[in-house]
């Protein structure tokens, strides 16, 4: 059929552009949470800055293990990455005291196996810290944990359910200091710092730059017997990358040990609670260090206005092209599964052993989740839009093969039947009889595949492809409902749009004189 | 019964039909139908007579025997274009529903590759041959068609491209009493005018008797007794065809 080696040809096509890497290309990650992505925003514009390389964003991978995956197969150079996470998650080692020994410890063992580099530290950790109210801290002179367990029998300590259960967290910690509470709350970590603040607890485990640490005026308590492994934050970048664009080292080494726990928490409030973009925060933080001569300018896509509709039109052109993204990767992917699918589906209704088994294992892979989906896509395609249109391809797959299969099958084997005794062949039978009876129904898979499709694609800003998951990404992350609305509103709407226009065409697909059947 | 002195349009030699699975829908049968005589086919569901008039257009491939129409074995013909010689009418009318009852008319002819114009008169023809209002019907759908009316249109389809041999497989199988008996009458005044040869498969008895030349009692895949509806009823040759006219009577 043409159509399918029309089909296949794109597919080749798209898989062949994954690995072309334009020689004066660099690609930035970064993982899926405010601090990650300003830093790599800091690179991308420190590079752009001083480098004539072009840069590429893939801002908001979902987490270390897609980062890392496509840091290895080349579809990003860099990205922010914790000494601490590089041991513990990559290594799968034990965390080590001492932050200079975890250092040269991934060091190494990053250049040996992968030939990947940590570049200087930054100059912070975002480690795992006890914090007390600064008040209290006063009162008590507390600057360590060792001072915290002095008193810690009259205090009232407020944790996160994942810190109380591990050994690298409470358990282990009261061990090694001697710590008792007067009593220990298992709380949701945007309760602890209510919490904090109405004094219904006196202590709390952070991230040791959260910038809401600021706002709830509280002091993180030194870890005096490094019982918390550090989590210095460090460029990590491929061998190769540095080897084809020395300059890069060079640039990003401009970084170290430029950023403190102050500066970073001061930072990540403006995104957290300010709602600020990456974009404005990286370019005040690289001019307050002098690392950037560029005019400060008011930005267009800073939000302060509380109303969701006031964000919606703040944001509209983001919303325009995101909208736009998300249309073309569903398109895409919806276009290519029907050039594959339904000529599957008529294949099958002529040799009907095999149907079965197909369409069940095809029905299987959509019981995989989106995200493992997706995440297994990178060691093969990377990340960006090609893998994304894969996944969304193979979700695509099972409505579309189902319908056109059941539709040809069913359609009218009466008319079939007598169509046949009258010397019609099978070709004809199928192009003139069966396919016009079953375009309703092939339509209706194409249907829900349509809607499937603008849904998953959502999903699709967790491997950096854009579209309308990455305000909902980037808001869930930031607990910002608007952000999310902003995504998930066009998301929906979108959804409803393709069902509506598709079920439009399905109508006027519907042969003549079927419906008015007496 | 005297041997007709013209070649049979239809015999069938010995044909047998076994499944893979070992089930025998035809015994080997054996009968020749000749110019312009209707013959029906009667016996209880299961006994063969659908499976047997599907072997006559290749509908259904015999395991053992011969099928000849007009002489030429049908195991050597084109099957399509064997089908294409070889009017049908199933049950339902079997139109093919998204097409206007004129196209549904005209198939078989655009199969064969006629021109339009020869094609249209054709299906008008027909149309007013089998007692439908041209301008009423021509371009509605099947489904606007009461269940007579489509009927009449799937004669109409069978007799388009002047097929030598008509099958028939329950017809008039799912029309109300009043209807059948109207489609009765049409189709003896359709035989009196066309003198189509024709075999008619149907469980009713009584519409053996009352539109065929001749009629075949089959039962298990075999033809019990084939004779005129006289024959059958003065000198029944089994038991069984013996039981199922004392039926009749009551």
């Amino acid at each position: 059929m043409r159509g399918r080696a029309v089909g296949s040809a794109i597919l080749v096509l798209l898989l062949c552009a994954a690995p072309l890497h334009a020689a004066d290309r660099i690609v930035i990650g970064s993982k899926n949470f405010e601090e990650s992505r300003l830093l790599a925003e800091m690179f991308a514009q420190l590079l752009e800055s001083r480098t004539k390389l072009q840069v590429e964003r893939r801002l908001g991978l979902a987490g270390t293990q897609v980062c890392f995956e496509a840091l290895k197969n080349g579809a990003i150079d860099v990205y922010p990455e914790y000494t601490g996470t590089g041991l513990v998650s990559i290594l799968n080692e034990k965390a080590e005291g001492a932050p200079a020994k975890t250092l040269n410890r991934v060091r190494s063992e990053f250049l040996h196996r992968w030939d990947l580099w940590w570049l200087a530290p930054l100059g912070f950790e975002n480690s795992w810290e006890i914090a007390v109210p600064k008040e209290l801290a006063e009162r008590e002179h507390l600057e360590t944990i060792t001072d915290l367990a002095r008193v810690s029998k009259r205090l009232h300590g407020g944790f996160g359910h994942e810190f109380v259960g591990r050994e690298d967290g409470l358990l282990g910690l009261q061990r090694v200091y001697g710590l008792e509470w007067k009593s220990v709350d298992h709380l949701q970590q945007a309760l602890q710092y209510q919490a904090a603040k109405q004094r219904t607890i006196d202590a709390l485990d952070v991230y040791s730059t959260d910038g809401r640490l600021i706002l709830y005026n509280l002091k993180v308590l030194r870890d005096d017997r490094h019982f918390f492994p550090p989590y210095e934050a460090a460029a990590l970048v491929r061998g190769a990358t540095l080897k084809r664009h020395p300059e890069v080292g060079a640039v990003l080494g401009l970084l170290a040990g430029s950023l403190d726990e102050d500066t970073m928490r001061a930072l990540n409030l403006r995104l957290q609670e300010g709602h600020e973009s990456e974009v404005v925060v990286a370019r005040d933080a690289l001019r307050s260090l002098g690392l950037s001569n560029k005019e400060g300018r008011a930005s267009e896509t800073e939000i302060r206005g509380t109303g969701v509709l006031a964000y919606f039109w703040g944001v509209r052109r983001d919303l325009g092209r995101l909208t736009l993204q998300h249309l073309g990767l569903s398109a895409a992917a919806l276009v290519l599964g029907a050039l594959f699918a339904i000529p599957l589906g008529l294949w099958l209704e002529r040799r009907r052993r095999w149907a079965e088994a197909v369409i069940r294992v095809l029905g299987i892979f959509q019981t995989v989740p989106s995200l493992a989906l997706l995440a297994f896509m990178i060691p093969f395609l990377g990340v960006g839009t090609v893998p994304a249109i894969a996944a969304l391809w193979i979700y695509s797959l099972f409505p579309i093969v189902r319908n056109t299969y059941t539709g040809v099958r069913d359609a009218d084997s009466k008319a079939v039947e007598a169509a046949t005794a009258l010397g019609m062949t099978p070709g004809q039978v199928l192009r003139e009889i069966r396919l016009p009876l079953a375009a309703p129904v092939v339509m209706a898979g194409l249907r829900t595949a349509a809607v499937l499709t603008v849904g998953t694609a959502t999903l699709a800003a967790f491997i950096g492809a854009g579209g309308l998951g990455e305000p909902i990404v980037t808001g869930l992350q930031l607990a910002n409902t608007a952000m999310i609305l902003s995504g998930a509103i066009p998301a929906a709407l979108l959804a409803l749009l393709v069902d509506a226009g598709l079920g439009w065409v399905e109508r006027r697909l519907r042969p003549a004189g079927l419906e008015v059947q007496r | 019964m005297s041997i007709a002195p013209i070649a049979p349009i239809l015999e069938a030699v010995g044909v047998a039909k076994t499944y893979g699975d070992g089930t025998t829908a035809l015994g080997g049968v054996s009968l020749a139908v000749h110019p312009g005589e209707t013959v029906a086919l009667v016996g209880e569901s299961g006994s063969g007579k659908t499976t047997l008039l599907r072997t006559f257009n290749r509908m259904v491939e015999p395991s053992a025997g011969d099928v000849r129409v007009e002489g030429q074995p049908v195991a050597g013909l084109d099957p399509f274009a064997l089908r294409r010689r070889i009017g049908y009418v199933p049950q339902d009318g079997g139109l093919i529903p998204h097409w206007r009852i004129e196209k549904n008319v005209e198939l078989v002819p655009r199969l064969l590759g006629w021109d339009r114009d020869r094609r249209r008169a054709r299906t008008r023809e027909m149309l007013e041959l089998v007692g439908l209002d041209l301008q009423a019907h021509a371009s509605r759908y099947p489904g606007e068609l009461s269940g007579g009316q489509r009927q009449r249109v799937a004669f109409a389809r069978a007799l388009a491209a002047d097929p030598p041999l008509i099958l028939l497989d329950e017809p008039f199988g799912a029309l109300d009493a009043l209807t059948r008996l109207e489609l009765h009458r049409q189709f003896l005044d359709l035989k009196k005018a066309l003198g189509k040869t024709t075999v008619l498969v149907t469980h009713d008895l009584a519409e053996a008797f009352r539109l065929a030349d001749r009629i075949g009692v089959m039962r298990a895949g075999r033809l019990l007794q084939l004779g005129t509806p006289d024959e059958l009823a003065k000198r029944p040759a089994d038991p069984y065809v013996e039981a199922l006219l004392e039926m009749r009577r009551v």
